[in-house]
């Protein structure tokens, strides 16, 4: 089936050419990295981790939503999203290959990477990360690949594939799980440590990652004969609504256990984020307030449009309202979570982090990547369900 | 047996994954002949032991700026920590490498601060190094044992093995890690075309790996006491085996009130900071 | 028989054999000169003197020479991992410390005569010294 992806038109090689070009520079970028450190970037002792972890964090998010198609297809029968939940799937497939390329770009040694698996240390949380992840990408090439197939066939895919799928639902929850434990689990950050962190984690992936679906689907409808439905949209709109609200709640218990509890150190991080503090220069530094702000204000926007009926049917608001939430979310996990664990730090000092200009052409360069995977995977797909179309497979 | 092209091809193709394998496995025993002798190995006859290395700060030995400066520049030579400094001077925090540094009591202890608590209290200087923690979180987070404790309670870091992922600087309550965001050897005390000199005893590090005080290992090894201690005011940095009841710190600590920092953390810090200070031991 | 794509299935042959070909083409036929590690150092030498002419390292040369970088890296995990700093000779039964700056160098302190000789022929680049400092370079002694 690969070969599909291999013909097209001009605009799809217009796209591709346009992603390659971005995927070239972040590529560029990480060859100057790779060779003169991460010195590069604009970390620094007290920031150490920051936009290509952040990224990580919210993609591995990303990846775990494909469950939220899963679960209802085949765990409750709901037969309409036999369309969308190859979408779901390859979506899964490049943001996994997104958060692998984020962690191989995070690290000081790349050429060392092979020494997690020489060394295993099960007591280390990132080291389950890096099976998880491996074994979700794994499980999602597999099941997509082989539904996909027997959809080209016009048979029902074969039996032994249902306890893989299966598999993949707790898998998609352990991958983000592991991944909130990466910050919920080390002591001394006030920020991070939080017993809702890996449930806001779920519950942010499970809003975001159907909202990035939602647009992709009306994009590909757009561009090809592929439609998800109406109803469908709908329904995951749905999904996106509930998803957001729980995460909007639990956001709001970490403000209510830092503030009425009173505890300066678990305040600090909020008020750095939100309002600034002053730092080790005696300078106030609010540089991200205002990126935090877009936040709380596109979340608290996104979701009224989500909750009213009226405004989610119009597919134009409601692709508005995705964005916003999408964009929404992408600060807060792929930016706030991470400044908000380092900043104050130990010793209670504002030393503020802002990314570079390579640092944020090589996080360009791997969405890049990411989305020419992902744009390679929907055109075999769509190409496959073109051809098949009006012929319904019972899955 | 007929086969197919197809067949062929898969044929071949995984016996020459399993030929390149099996070449890296054995390239060094089935080529040169001759197999690794079974390492004999022992610790130095006239190296320092403890069951639990520990240290006392005593801050009121620390008179005068000069004795931090000192005892900061004594590890750092000999351990040739780079010295990152911008133009006009300062300490360059966007690359900065440190393993012992003076910090004030407010940073040291945040949270201890009383409100009329006179500033020179609050700005009162404190000597800050990792910890050396019986549960260290540093250690337990690593995902490929780079860094560890040896027997003796020194949490140790092999720059050989960090991958340079930073989680142990996440993870570490006290900021005691330092990355290499680029390469050491550019900093102008270590790079001789700037008027840098190395010591040539000791290695420097390579850049994208984590380093940290590491209690001076090398120098136990070799029966010398942490050059930090040698080179601080006389009784200011006590260093000795905690689990040794005789021992000076041990002694010390039995008697007179000493604070560490952060243990509500259940870290088990080894640090521990004396109050009041005066005679001793 | 006929051939499809001539042009390209031609062309591309030629780009295989021009990227196959690019090391020889660039040697042109020149042979590198055979590397010979030298063992004169000064610090030998004398060490040879005290021990009645006989140069001696932590095992026999030809062993050395094939199975250094394994030695060493165990040597690495057992000093840095275990603390273990002594290591027994299985050929002369002395005791050596390991130590690549201590041990090695302070005999070896001829790194290009010694190390690069090799490394360079066999074009391998160990990253021993991104950390580990080699000793000064000492003019070179006239025989």
């Amino acid at each position: 089936m690969l070969e599909k992806a291999l013909e097209g038109s001009k605009k799809y090689w217009a796209w591709v050419f346009f992603l390659g070009i971005f995927a070239l520079t972040g590529t560029y970028w990480y060859i100057r990295q790779f060779n003169e450190g991460l010195g590069l970037t604009g970390l620094h002792r007290d920031v150490s981790w920051g936009l290509y972890i952040g990224q990580f964090t919210f993609l591995v998010g990303v990846a775990a939503s494909a469950v939220m198609l899963v679960i209802p297809y085949y765990l409750h029968d709901f037969k309409k999203f036999g369309k969308i939940v190859i979408l779901g799937e390859f979506l899964a497939i490049s943001a996994v290959t997104m958060c692998i390329l984020f962690i191989f770009v995070d690290m000081g040694q790349p050429m060392r990477i092979m020494n997690v698996i020489l060394h295993p240390t099960p007591g280390s949380v990132m080291f389950w990360d890096s099976v998880v992840l491996s074994g979700y990408l794994f499980i999602n090439l597999l099941v997509g690949w082989v539904t996909l197939s027997s959809d080209r066939k016009g048979v029902p895919p074969p039996k032994w594939i249902k306890p893989w799928i299966y598999l993949s639902i707790p898998w998609a929850i352990s991958i983000h799980t592991v991944t909130a434990f990466l910050y919920s689990g080390v002591p001394g950050r006030h920020f991070w440590l939080t017993a809702v962190m890996a449930a806001r984690f779920l519950a942010s992936a499970f809003a975001g990652g159907p909202a990035l679906l939602i647009i992709l689907a009306l994009i590909v409808r757009k561009v090809s004969k592929f439609d998800a439905g109406k109803d469908v949209i709908q329904a995951v709109s749905r999904i996106v609504a509930y998803a957001m609200f729980a995460n909007v709640f639990l956001l709001g218990l970490e403000f209510f256990t830092a503030f009425y509890s009173g505890i300066p150190g678990h305040q600090h991080p909020f008020v750095y984020l939100y309002k600034g503090m002053i730092g080790i220069d005696g300078q106030m530094h609010a540089e991200i307030v205002p990126l935090m702000w877009t936040s709380s204000v596109f979340a608290a926007i996104s979701l009224v449009m989500l909750w009213v009926p009226a405004i989610r049917r119009k597919e134009g608001l409601l692709v508005l309202a995705c964005i916003m939430l999408f964009v929404s979310l992408w600060i807060d996990k792929g930016f706030g979570l991470i400044i908000g664990g380092f900043v104050p730090n130990p010793f209670e000092e504002v030393n503020p982090y802002l990314p570079t200009y390579p640092e944020t052409m090589i996080t360009i360069g791997v969405w890049a990547v990411g989305f020419l995977v992902l744009t390679f995977l929907y055109k075999i797909a769509i190409t496959v369900r073109e051809q098949t179309a009006g012929v319904e497979i019972e899955h | 047996m007929s086969m197919d092209r197809r067949d062929f091809l898969k044929v071949a193709g995984i016996s020459s994954i399993l030929g390149f394998g099996a070449t890296v496995a054995s390239a060094t025993n089935l080529i040169t002949g001759k197999q690794l002798l079974p390492p004999q190995v022992e610790m130095n006859k006239d190296a320092l032991r403890a069951k639990r290395w520990a240290m006392v700060v005593d801050m009121s030995k620390f008179k005068t700026d000069e004795d931090f400066q000192k005892t900061i520049t004594a590890c750092h030579t000999i351990h040739n920590v780079p010295d990152f400094r911008k133009p006009d001077g300062s300490v360059d925090k966007k690359f900065e490498v440190k393993w012992i540094w003076q910090t004030n009591y407010e940073k040291a202890f945040p949270g201890m601060e009383n409100q009329y608590q006179g500033e020179h209290l609050k700005d009162m200087p404190f000597m800050v190094l990792c910890n050396h923690c019986t549960n260290p979180a540093c250690v337990r987070v690593c995902p490929t044992k780079a860094t560890y404790k040896l027997p003796d309670g020194v949490t140790m870091q092999d720059m050989h093995r960090c991958i340079g992922c930073r989680f142990c600087m996440a993870a570490c309550p006290y900021g005691a890690r330092s990355f290499n965001w680029i390469d050491p050897r550019r900093a102008a005390n270590l790079d001789p075309a700037k008027g840098g000199k190395v010591n040539p005893e000791y290695p420097t590090r390579t850049k994208g790996v984590v380093e940290k005080c590491t209690f001076c290992t090398e120098r136990l090894a070799v029966g010398k006491i942490p050059a930090c201690v040698e080179a601080a005011p006389q009784g200011a940095l006590l260093f000795g085996d905690l689990e040794d009841p005789n021992s000076e710190i041990r002694k010390i600590i039995g008697e007179k009130l000493t604070i560490r920092r952060k243990p509500e953390l259940g870290t088990g810090p080894a640090i521990y900071y004396l109050i009041g200070g005066g005679e001793h031991a | 028989m006929k051939i499809y794509n001539k042009g390209l299935v031609f062309s591309l042959i030629l780009v295989f054999a021009a990227i196959a070909l690019f090391p020889f083409l660039v040697q042109g036929g020149r042979v590198a000169a055979k590397p010979d590690p030298k063992t004169d150092t000064p610090e030998i030498m004398q060490y040879a003197q005290e021990h009645g002419g006989k140069k001696e390292c932590v095992e026999s040369k030809e062993w050395m020479r094939g199975e250094h970088m394994q030695l060493l890296n165990q040597w690495r995990d057992s000093v840095v991992r275990d603390d273990n700093r002594g290591y027994i000779s299985n050929t002369n039964h002395q005791r050596w410390n390991m130590s690549l700056q201590n041990g090695c160098m302070k005999c070896h302190s001829n790194k290009k005569k010694f190390c690069d000789e090799c490394h360079n022929y066999l074009s391998v680049k160990p990253y021993c010294w991104d950390c580990h400092i080699q000793p000064a370079e000492k003019e070179e002694v006239k025989s």
